[in-house]
Parts: C-alpha cells; structure tokens; sequence
C-alpha cells in the first residue's frame, strides 16, 4: 500500500512538471511571437532622407501652429491668437459682430478713425445684410478706434524696413 | 534669366501625395513610433486634427501667396514671385467678393445671354462655347483696381493689396463679339453684365456677390474674351473654373468669373458693386480724405500704366563692386510700353532697361537692366514705365480717392552693399 501510495505521488509530480513545462513552452512561444512582430515593425521601419526629416519638421511645426491657433482662449503679447485681433474688453462682440460674415483679417489689415469705422458699419448695413448692432455699436466702435486708427504716413512711406528679410544676393 | 531663389512648387497632385505621406510620417515621429500598417490605409483617409494643414487650404494655390483674407478668399503675389514670363496658374492673385461656388459640373455648364438689348436670349454649354466659335489664346494682364490700395494715406477700406495684385497669363476662350453677335446685339446696345456662379458673403441667394461689367464697345475689342484655360490648363477653381470673362486694361473686377449669364444692357449695368464708390472715382481729383458724393463718382475704366520689379526680391545685399541685374514687367491699357527706367537715387537720375516687344496689347512686357552702385551703403531701385501716349508712373501716391483705386506709383525694393 504503501510502495503504491509513493508511485501515484511520483507520477503526479511528474505530470505536474510536464504541466509546468507545457505551460512554460506556450509562454515563450507567444512571447516570440509578439517579439518578433514588433522586430519586423522595427526591422521595416523606412528609413527617412534629409529632406524628408526636414519637411516632416515642418509639418509638424505647421500642425503645432494649428493647434495653437484653434484655441479661442490662447492670447499671446495682446493679442488673441485665433482671430488676430488685439484683445480688449470688447473682443468677443468685435467676433461675434464681424467675423460671421468676413474674416478677421479685414479688420486687422484696414485703419481708420472712428467716423471711418461707422462708415463702414452703415455700408455693411445698408449693402451686406449686416444687422442692427444696437446699444453695441457704441462698444465696437470704441474698439476699433481704439486698436486701428490709421497713423500719418505722409505722401508716400518708406519702405518698412523692419519687414524686409535681407539676404546675400549671390551673382555669378 | 536671373531667377529668385525659391524653392519650386510641386504640382498639386504631387503635393497632395506629399502631404499624405508626411501626415503619416509626422505623426510616426510625434508619437515616437511608426504607423504599424500605414500603408493598408485607404485612400482618402486623413488622420484628424492634421487635416487642414494651410498647404491644403486654397486648391491649386501655392502657400507662397499672401492671404489678405480668408473670407472672402483674398490672395496676392509676392513681387519675387512674379518673375515668370507668364504667372502661373498656382501664384496668380486671387480676389473674390464672394463664396467660391462648390459643386460645379463643367459637362452641365451653361452659360446664357440675354438682357434689353438682346435681340434674344440663349443658352451655350461649354462644350457649344469650344465648338462654335473659333478658339483664341492671348497672354493678358489682369490687374484689381485696388492694387497698391495699401498706400493711400488717409488709409481706403478694403482689401489692403501691396503690389501683387498682378499677374499676366496666357488664357484661352472665345471672343465675346463672336457670341455676343451670334445672339444678335440691337443698335441701342451700351453696356454687358455679368452674373456669376459665387454666393454672396452673408450667404443671402437673392443678393450677387459681384455683377459687373464693361461698355459694349470693350466688350467688341478683339482680346476681350469668355475663357476656359488659363496657361494651357482649366482655369483654377479660385480663379473662375469653368467659365470667365477676361478683359485686358481694365479693372479685373470687370472680368467675371464662375460666368453664368451675360445681359447685354441699354443702359450702363447697375449690377453689384456698379455704384456708389466700389470701383469708382472721384470725376475730379479731390484732396487726400475728402468726403465724395455718390453724383460725383466716376466708374473707373482703363487701368494706369505700371510696373513691377520681381528680381531681385528686395532685402538684397550684394558686394561692392557688383552688377546688380535687375528684371521685371511693365504693363497699360494703351497699346504698349515704349520705355522702362530705373532709378538708384531716389528718382534723381534714370537710366533707361531694354524693354521686350509688344506680342499684343494688354499683355505685359519683360525688362532687364545692370545697375551699377557708386559707393556702399542702402539704395533702393525704383522702377517707372512709359507707354506709347506719354503716360508715366508717379513717383509719389497719386491721386488720392475714397476707395483706393489705381495706384501706379513706381514700385520700390531695397538693396544694400557692403
């Protein structure tokens, strides 16, 4: 009885490490198996020129610019990123008011004094379905007087020199 | 030729190919990571939040112009960028009033004439348009009103263009006398109109983004033409694809795009942006900041005479002792430019460029110099043209008018030597 009780014990010390071992066996083989994709991932990998590394850093410079510029609340040195123009109290009625039917852009590319401004709101008005902006206008316009009133520039200005982008002209 | 150094614009199919490889690549470099698979994306899939990229933004449009505004879609050339004999398609201005149309199905295309002084009205496909009338093709100039608005002082409202509101190509249509005849025009005739295809701003159908038009005896000229290609190729979407009118000499304003219908008028066309001061004059000079009345307006027909330096690009600095070669266009609606003249003294003396021949009218000519720099220290070249009447550029802003019309005052680029 008891030369039988040690044989079972035996046998099932040996079925417990075959187990062991079969349970061992399927983890390095799924462990080799996802190492090897990742290996053929990396193996694979395209290899990049210089010109290519260059445009992809512009890429990403474009597309970091981008979410910088899709924030409505960001405003850097004054002025509000997403739109351009100068932040002030009245910014947001300035938005709303204007940039539904043309781009910020306008506004921050003209001058005028306040007279100027009105007159564009009455053709916009009259010509361009604008509507009536109400006890508003009065806000808008002292934004717009305030941030782009025109400056004297004379019968004709320098060239901007702080815009021009000087370079080494080579010649043959 | 001298050529600016500018990195060449790809063709937009090939940009399109670019920038889907670079989205994928991009974002394999920002995540640390390649795109396992990438290659089993399908076509057309773009990863958001990289979809908008500014390279995407204006079809057929290089990223090289300059957007004075996005809505309307407002483009101009760099002065540099204009070097070419003919500007090509993907650098040529863009000025819209309007919403660019979407859905446009050229094979339906038509395009109507009628109006008071029509003797009937009818209807032409595009394909009618290339089959019935001899085909013509003219390199001509088209140059906004505003152009040079930028200068005025007191400031004009509106776009505030530069100097790149410019460009010369070679379009190919029909002549509009052909069509117009083939309708019939009554002797009562004054005036054509256009209507075009575009949506106005506010996004109201009842109201025209823009309806101008011409005298009827410009819209007789032989260069006056309804176009489908430009440089050989459709015209570009921005541009008016698949149908406008190109008048040479005037306000490109003139020259509708998206066209749809043409109405021959008895009386000048009173379309949008006909009055009050869009494209329009003071009859007699007024000084700077003078209020006008609407009586007292001119509708502006010919374009003054004008040039551009586009080499070198400004900003240059060059050696002592150096030629600088200098190139550039010169343009009017006169019949042509007789002489161009460059200045380095601030208009103290001139010194005349070799201008090209005339290949027809409205079309602009090439002019090349050396310029030779005395000593060292900043100059700037200044340019001014002479057409065939006498007429020159202004040295100065000339006459000042509430919109900021016709600008020709000489263009001006900056030079240092060391």
């Amino acid at each position: 009885m008891q030369n039988k009780n040690d044989d079972t014990t035996y046998l099932w010390r040996m079925a417990m490490v075959l187990i062991h071992l079969v349970f061992l066996f399927i983890l390095l083989g799924l462990g080799y198996l996802l190492g090897q994709e990742q290996l053929h991932a990396f193996l694979n990998k395209p290899k990049l020129s210089q010109t290519q590394l260059e445009e992809f850093s512009k890429q990403r410079a474009i597309a970091r610019k981008q979410e910088r510029e899709n924030n409505w609340n960001l405003v850097e040195n004054g002025i509000h990123v997403k739109t351009g123009l100068k932040d002030d109290t009245h910014l947001k009625l300035v938005i709303g008011a204007c940039t539904s039917c043309h781009s910020s852009k306008l506004i921050i590319q003209n001058r005028a004094t306040r007279e100027g401004w009105k007159g564009m709101i009455d053709w916009m008005q009259e010509t361009q379905n604008l509507v009536d902006l109400g006890d508003k206008e009065v806000f808008i316009l002292d934004y717009l007087e305030k941030h782009y009133a025109p400056h004297e520039v004379g019968r004709r200005e320098n060239l901007d020199l702080d815009e021009i982008e000087w370079y080494i002209l080579h010649l043959e | 030729m001298y050529r600016n150094e500018e990195p060449q614009e790809k063709s937009s199919n090939n940009r399109r190919n670019f920038i889907k490889d670079s989205i994928l690549a991009s974002l394999a470099i920002s995540l640390g990571t390649e795109i396992v698979y990438a290659k089993n994306m399908p076509p057309g899939l773009e990863l958001i939040g990289l979809n908008s990229s500014p390279l995407n933004t204006f079809p057929g449009k290089s990223n090289a112009l300059t957007v004075l505004n996005d809505r309307p879609v407002n483009m101009e050339t760099p002065a540099h960028l204009l070097n070419d004999a003919l500007t090509p398609n993907e650098l040529f201005f863009v000025r819209n009033n309007g919403l660019v149309p979407s859905q446009i199905n050229a094979e339906t295309w038509t395009l109507t004439i009628e109006g008071e002084s029509a003797r009937k009205a009818k209807s032409y496909t595009l394909n009618e348009l290339k089959t019935k009338f001899e085909n013509i093709t003219y390199p001509l100039t088209l140059e906004c009103g505003g152009n040079g608005r930028k200068e005025f002082s007191p400031p004009a409202k509106g776009n505030q263009w530069t100097t790149g509101a410019v460009g010369c190509a070679k379009w190919t249509g029909v002549r509009l006398k052909d069509v117009l005849e083939d309708v019939g025009i009554k002797s009562n005739a004054v005036y054509i109109g256009y209507y075009g295809a575009d949506l106005h701003l506010s996004g109201a159908p009842d109201k025209d983004a823009i309806s101008r038009g011409v005298p009827i005896s410009k819209a007789m000229e032989e260069e006056s033409m309804i176009a489908w290609a430009m440089n050989d190729e459709d015209l570009p979407l921005l541009n008016g694809y698949p149908l406008r009118l190109v008048f040479g000499g005037y306000p490109a304003s003139c020259s509708g795009k998206w066209l749809e219908k043409i109405v021959i008028r008895n009386k000048v066309h009173d379309g949008q942006k006909m009055n009050g001061s869009a494209y329009r004059i003071p009859c007699n000079p007024v000084a700077p900041g003078a209020s006008v009345e609407d009586k007292d307006m001119c509708i502006i027909e010919r374009m003054p005479v004008k040039s551009l330096i586009s080499f070198p690009k400004t900003g240059a600095i060059i050696t002592q002792g150096q030629k600088l070669p200098v190139a550039g266009h010169a343009w009017t609606s006169s019949s042509n430019i007789t002489k161009v003249e460059l200045s380095i003294d601030f208009g103290t003396s001139w010194q005349n460029a070799y201008v090209s021949k005339s290949t027809n009218r409205y079309a602009w000519q090439h002019f090349e110099a050396t310029v030779q720099f005395p000593a060292k220290g900043y100059y700037e070249v200044w340019a001014r043209a002479t057409d065939n009447e006498g007429n020159t550029q202004a040295m100065l802003i000339p006459g000042w008018n509430p919109k900021g019309y016709l600008n020709n005052a000489c263009h001006r680029i900056a030079v240092k030597v060391s």
